[in-house]
Order: C-alpha cells, then structure tokens, then sequence
C-alpha cells in the first residue's frame, strides 16, 4: 500500500514534469522561422492554403492544444518535410526496431560480459587478473564510443574485410543478414556498457566480500563458492539489477552517432534531421521529443521502484 | 579591602600553584591543512600523477600548437587555394627520413601504368617518390587479362607533384629569381594539353590507354611544347631542352599568357609542387601530422581544436559551478517547501534531451550572438544540474552539525552560514565534480561536432569533432587524419579520468589519515 501511493504520486510528478517539458518544445520549435524557401515548381499559394487549415496561424498556445487534441485520438500528424505527406507514427514505428535491435543485441552481449568480468576482477582482488581488467575498464569507460566505432570499422571492415560497414537493411531488423551487418555496430555500443558493468560489479562485489556476513557464512561451514553465490552475489545484485533494468528501458533511445557511422535507419537520426530540417518537422520533432522525455523520466522512476522491490530495506520517498 | 570582593584582586596575592613550568608539548610537525593533505594523498596516487602529467601537456600542447605552424602557411587557408594541393600529406618528422617509420611514406598498390607514371613523374621532378619496391605480382583479370602490380612505398611528400597556377607577371618574374637565386627548377615547360585526365604530371607521351610510350632506348619520350621563344619563359632550363643546344625554335614554352592587353595578361605557370611550396611559404613540406583533405596541417589545426574545447570546458565549468553552487545551496539549506519547487524546476530542466536544447539554441540565438556564444548558452541551461544536486547534498549532510548551530547561535546570518561555514567543507566534493565537468563537455563538444550539428570549421579555427569527421570518409587510404584527434580525444578522456577519480580520493574525508 505504501508502495502504490509512492507509485502514484511520483506517476503524478512525472506527467506534471512531461507536459511542462513538451509544452517547452512545442513553443520552442514553433518559434523557428517556419515558411518553406520559395523555389521553382512549388505553388506557394497552395502551401499557405494547407497551413492555414493545418492551423499554423492560429496563436502559439492554441496549435499546442490542437496537437493534444489530435495526439490523444492516436493521430501526430503527417510529415511535412522528411517523408512528405507520411504518417509520422508510422514512419517511428518503423524505425523504433533498428534503433531496438542494435540496443538489445548490444545489451545482451555486454551484460553478462561486464558482470562475469566485474566478478572475476572481485574475486580475484589485487592479483595480475584484477589489475588487467581493472585499468582495462578503466581505460575503455573513459574513451568515448565513437572511437570505438572508428577502430572497429577500420579493423574489422577496411583491413580484415570480416565484417560489413554499415548495415544491411534489405531483411529488417531482426533478421539474421540485418544482425549480421550491424556486429560492428554492436561491438562498438558493447565495449563502454561492459566497462561500465565490470566496473560497477566488482566495486559493489568487493564491498559485499568484506562484510560480516560473510564471515559467518564461511564459518558456519559453506565453501567460497557458495558464500559467493549465495549472499555475496545477492547482496551486490541490489545496485546492479536497477542498472539492467536501467539500460533495457534506454534501448529505444539509441546512439545518435552509432546510428549516424553505420547508417542504421533508426530513430536517432530521424530526430536531429526532424528538427535541422528547414523547416523543421513539427510533428515528427513533437512525436520524437515526447517519446525520449517520456522514456527518460519513466527509466527514473522505474529504476527508483526496483530499488525498493529488490530490497525491502531500502524504503523509497521515506521521511 | 572587603574579603569578599572578587572584582579587583591585586595581582601580588596571586601565586604559582606548582613552581615546575608546564607548557603544552610543541608541535614537532608542521600542522597539515585541507589542501595539504589532500595533496598529499593525491601525490601517492601514482596513476593520477601521471594523469595530471599528461593534462598539462595536452594543455600546453592547445596553448602553442596553434601558433606551430608556419604563419606564411596559415595565412594562405583563406586566401590561397593552391595549399589544397598538398591535402593527404602523411605524418613526417625530418628526424626519421628513410627510416620507414613517420616519415611521410606509405606502402601501397599499383598498377603497372601507374607504377610508370610514378617513374616518368620522379625522373621529371627529381623528387624521391618510390622509396622503395616492396613486391611485385600478377593477378588474372577477366576482362583485362594477366595483371602486373606494384607494391611500393611511396613518399607522400614527392608524390604530389605538379599543377598549374595562375600568376600576374610580377609574381612571375618573381618566381624566375628566386630560381635563379636557389638553383631550383621550380617551372616546368608546358605539357600538350591532350593528354588523359588534363593530369599535370604527365609529361610524357603516352598510348591511348595512358600507358607511357617508350623510345628505343627505354627512355620517356618527352612531349612538352616546343613553340619557341616567346618573351615570357623561364631563364632557368631544363637540361633536355632544345634552347641549351642553340635551337631557339624549338625550344621548351614554360607559361602560357591568357587575357588581353586591356585586362591585363596572366600567366598560367606549370610548376614542380615541392619546390613550390619551398618558394611560397619559404620551409621545406614537412608536417609532423600530415596535412588533411583540405591541405590543412593537422597538428596545429588540431591544436587550435583543441584549444577552443578546453577554453569551453573550462568557462562552462566555471559558470555551471557558481550557478549550480548557488542553487544547490539554497536548496539544501533551506529545504522543504523551497527545495521542492526548485527540485521540480532543475528536473524539467534536466528532461530536456540535450541535442534538443543545442540544436535550438543554435537555430534561435547564433544568428545574433554567433555559434559559439549559443554553444555556451545550451551547456549552461542544463549543465549546473549536477552540480546542483551535488552542493545539495553536501548542504543536507552538514546543515545539521553542531558548528552550524553555534553560528547560527552567534548570530551569523543565513548567507554568511552557506557560503563562510558550510561551503568550504563541502569544497572537495565541488573540486572534483567541476574537474569531471571538462571530460564531460569536451566529448558533448565532440560529438556534436562530429555529427555537423555545430560547426566550427572555419580556415581559421577547427574543432576535434568536425577533423573526426573530416577524415572517417577515407580513413581506409589516410587513416592518420582521423588517428590524430582520435587519439587526442582518447587521451584526453582517460586522463581527466584518472585525474578526477585521484582527486575524489584525495579528498574523500574518509580517507583522511588512513594511509599514513
């Protein structure tokens, strides 16, 4: 009960937070300059024609409730610039897989490669093992990802010719051609995210090790392994597994400049070219924009509850 | 005198209770301050020394770099649009010449007729451009049937080798003394215009295929034009021309004048690249870094790059740290209903996505205050959220302690509270978080450079995100272009790294005196 209405009240905070912040967008985008430049072949006349129904006279404030108003019957628009006269919501949803299946793959390869890593460094503390995977991470975590990207193009497409450079489109996103041309891609989103899991493992692991109970249960008679699965393991889980649950929320997000090197069609692109687009794409830029902010403030809330899910001590919002 | 009286007693009728002097034991040791001793917790850590090190290299890199490359050189970016003919120069150091390490040389391969053009080009300059033959092969070919290649390592350097240039006549009599004065052949006779590609480099007779034709003795056959003396040629010669032997017809023709007499006559001169340069901007080529796709020399391009990212890191720091410690502070301090409305302010900020606020804030303002004063303005609207939260929650730790409560009993207001008492204690945690701050602007700079969102590129300035991406589209054939800022930024990052993770230890408290 007490959880609900913690629930309910950061759910409340959180769509407060969302319509300030795409209120913000909405009067922000709106005002650009926003006429198409005149050019041979286009009937300017016809142009003002559809503006004027569409609404774009009227006052700032009013398009904004006529956008609620036609959002909350399921419908955002049409493209005006990008993919001229398409649905925008169903320009996204085509693309939501890409920007899906590179995160996810990039998830699943780093998770357990990042954890397994983190425990090894812990438990093998102070040795050659944890001195190597731990400047190792040290090093990966701090160089930016695009890096990576350049040395996994370079490497893997332009001098071994294994893989290809950017990705094959031709099958969709989750088909084995369209997996097999985005390995680069993925590599390159894995090696920070499992630095960042290794790092954060073995901190947590070997705070766990050192513990009192521990010692008890060594003493009351279990073998390493099982003291380490079983309490130590469990116990240090308690920060990493919001952090899960963290990234697999963000995997519709994306990587801007992972999508950009490997020509992934995702969702990324689509937002920066929706709003340096002259002019821009409102209802593209208006879909994207309360899509993110609606995934980064849900990630928050939904890591904050698994914390208090995970481990009945920690009690969230408590006085 | 009353006994009682306790308000004025003499000073005689005080007396020392015990005779032996007793005095508070001296410090043998220095006292050591906050800073010290985070200092000196810092000075252990040897991998943030080392960091630190290479910070200030990288610092004083940013601070001369720019100013490393010949100004006669710079200068020409906005003005001379021959420096584009020396783009994809490779990294040399005049130390290392010969030695096939970063001295402007690269193995490549080539086919047959390219392997004899590169000859023809070398005999006709002088320049070295096979270094070396590596190795040589054949492969069969469907269509063109047994192939012969090259591998060769070929000096970037004397590669580049002749174009055209236009000149009034004084810059060209110029030209011929500094010719004559430094006995460099730097014009070269004009070449028949027909031949494959407009190349300048061939000036030699070639079939149809552009294969070089051979006489008999296997020697080029030369096929410069032979139209005679004309008033404006070159006073120095090549040896194979005509003119040395006492031919005045056939003699080689070194420019060719365009215009007429009321416009005034041009020169188009076919010059020898390399001695070029040497006459134009007065040093031999030798670019520590190479040059890049538009003949720009990398390292102090780079340098320059580098430079405006610190220079922003550093500003956007300092502001976000005034602002966020300012706003932290009175949240924290005041607390309950003041710190909610502020909390909610700072969330709606911090939901903004980033890209969003840059890209409008550069449609919207750098129109009026110029790209890079927006750039600042977008880092700044959200940017001091961290640091924010990060004084608040040093202000709930400490606003509690008892030192506070006797200010506050002494009558200290609230502000001389925050800033006198409270601050300084949480001053650590702000030092470290400002210093993780640079890190963190330098890659959003770079990205967003590199992605073209803001750009910087101008001849005069460059940012690191933009060469990255000046050089990803041929990084298979120069992949130096793209390593240079590659590697800075790499660097970089890892050191601010270690750097900010030494002083976080260093001034964690609780580590104070544990290692001693």
């Amino acid at each position: 009960m007490y959880l609900f209405k913690y629930v309910l009240k950061r759910i409340g905070l959180m769509l407060m937070t969302f319509f300030i912040i795409t209120t913000i967008c909405f009067v922000l985008v709106k005002m650009l300059p926003s006429l198409p430049a005149e050019q041979f072949g286009k009937d300017m006349a016809l142009i003002m024609q559809r503006r004027e129904l569409l609404g774009y006279n009227l006052p700032i404030m009013q398009q904004y409730a006529r956008f609620w108003k036609y959002a909350f019957q399921g419908n955002f628009g049409i493209s005006e610039v990008l993919y001229i006269g398409q649905d925008v919501w169903k320009v996204f949803v085509q693309k939501l897989p890409y920007t899906v299946a590179v995160n996810v793959y990039s998830i699943l390869v780093s998770i357990p490669l990042g954890i397994g890593l983190g425990i090894l460094a812990a438990l093998k503390k102070n040795t050659w093992i944890d001195h190597f995977i731990s400047t190792s991470v040290m090093i990966v975590v701090s160089v930016p990802s695009f890096i990576y990207a350049f040395l996994v193009q370079y490497i893997l497409y332009f001098k071994l010719g294994w893989a290809s450079a950017t990705m094959d489109t031709s099958m969709g996103a989750f088909s084995w051609i369209g997996f097999k041309s985005m390995i680069p891609a993925i590599l390159s989103m894995s090696f920070g995210t499992i630095a960042g899991f290794a790092r954060y493992t073995r901190a947590e692991l070997i705070e766990v090790l050192t513990s009192e109970f521990m010692l008890l249960a060594r003493t009351k008679g279990l073998t390493k392994a099982q003291a380490t699965i079983r309490h130590a393991m469990r116990n240090a889980m308690v920060p990493i597994f919001p952090m899960i649950l963290g990234e697999f929320i963000y995997i519709m997000s994306g990587s801007l400049i992972i999508e950009q090197m490997f020509s992934i069609p995702g969702v990324g692109k689509l937002y920066v070219s929706s709003i340096q687009a002259s002019p821009p794409d409102y209802n593209f830029f208006m879909l994207l924009s309360s899509f993110y902010t609606l995934i980064g403030l849900a990630a928050g809330i939904v890591i904050d509850i698994s914390y208090s899910i995970i481990d009945p001590r920690i009690r969230m919002g408590a006085k | 005198m009353n006994e009682k009286d306790y308000q004025n007693i003499p000073e005689e009728k005080f007396r020392l209770a015990n005779r032996t002097d007793k005095h508070d034991q001296k410090f043998d040791t220095k006292a050591v301050g906050y800073f010290g001793d985070a200092w000196n917790r810092f000075r252990k850590n040897k991998s943030s020394v080392v960091a630190a090190c290479v910070i200030r290299i990288l610092v004083l890199y940013a601070i001369i770099g720019p100013y490393c490359c010949n100004a006669d050189y710079k200068a020409a970016y906005a003005t001379d649009n021959t420096i584009m003919r020396y783009q994809y120069l490779l990294p040399k150091i005049k130390a290392l010449e010969g030695t096939g390490i970063w001295d402007g040389t690269q193995v490549i391969s080539v086919s047959e007729n390219r392997y004899y053009r590169l000859l023809g080009q070398q005999e006709e300059t002088g320049n070295k451009i096979i270094v070396d033959i590596v190795d040589k092969y054949t492969k069969d070919d469907i269509f063109r049937g047994r192939q012969t290649f090259y591998k060769l390592r070929i000096d970037s350097y004397g590669s580049c080798s002749a174009f055209e240039v236009t000149m009034t006549y004084a810059q060209y009599e110029q030209l011929q003394k500094w010719q004559d004065e430094n006995n460099m052949q730097v014009i070269m006779p004009r070449t028949n215009v027909d031949i494959i590609g407009g190349d300048k480099n061939v000036w030699f007779q070639c079939d149809r295929k552009g294969n070089p034709v051979f006489d008999r003795n296997g020697n080029f056959i030369s096929s410069y034009v032979q139209e005679g003396e004309d008033g404006y040629f070159s006073k120095m010669r090549l040896e194979s021309d005509p003119y040395n032997k006492g031919d005045k017809t056939n003699a080689y023709r070194y420019a060719q004048r365009t215009g007429t007499a009321e416009t005034g006559y041009n020169y188009v001169v076919r010059v020898n690249a390399y001695k070029y340069f040497q006459y134009r901007y007065g040093f031999e080529p030798s670019f520590i870094f190479g040059t890049d796709t538009h003949g720009y020399d990398i390292f102090s391009r780079l340098a320059s790059g580098a430079r405006f990212s610190f220079i922003l890191a550093i500003l956007v720091s300092v502001v976000n740290l005034s602002i966020g410690a300012v706003y932290g502070a009175i949240e924290g301090y005041y607390g309950g209903t003041i710190d909610l409305i502020m909390e909610r302010i700072s969330d709606i900020l911090s939901g903004i996505p980033f890209m969003v606020v840059t890209v409008l804030f550069n449609l919207h303002l750098s129109g009026k205050v110029g790209t890079i004063p927006s750039l600042i303005y977008a880092f700044i609207l959200t940017g001091w959220i961290g640091m924010a939260s990060r004084v608040r929650m040093q202000f709930y730790r400490f606003k509690n302690q008892e030192y506070v409560l006797a200010a506050r009993t002494l009558g200290a207001s609230d502000w001389s509270i925050m800033f006198k008492h409270i601050f300084p204690n949480s001053l650590g945690t702000i030092i470290t978080g400002s210093v993780m701050v640079i890190p963190g602007v330098i890659f959003e700079e770079t990205s967003l450079t590199y992605l073209g969102i803001i750009n910087l590129d101008s001849p005069v300035m460059s940012s690191v995100g933009s060469m990255l991406a000046n050089g990803q589209s041929i990084m298979t054939a120069y992949p130096h272009i793209m390593m240079f800022p590659a590697l800075f930024i790499a660097l970089l990052e890892i050191s601010f790294n270690l750097f900010g993770n030494g002083l976080r230890d260093a001034f964690n408290p609780s580590l104070r005196g544990t290692e001693d």
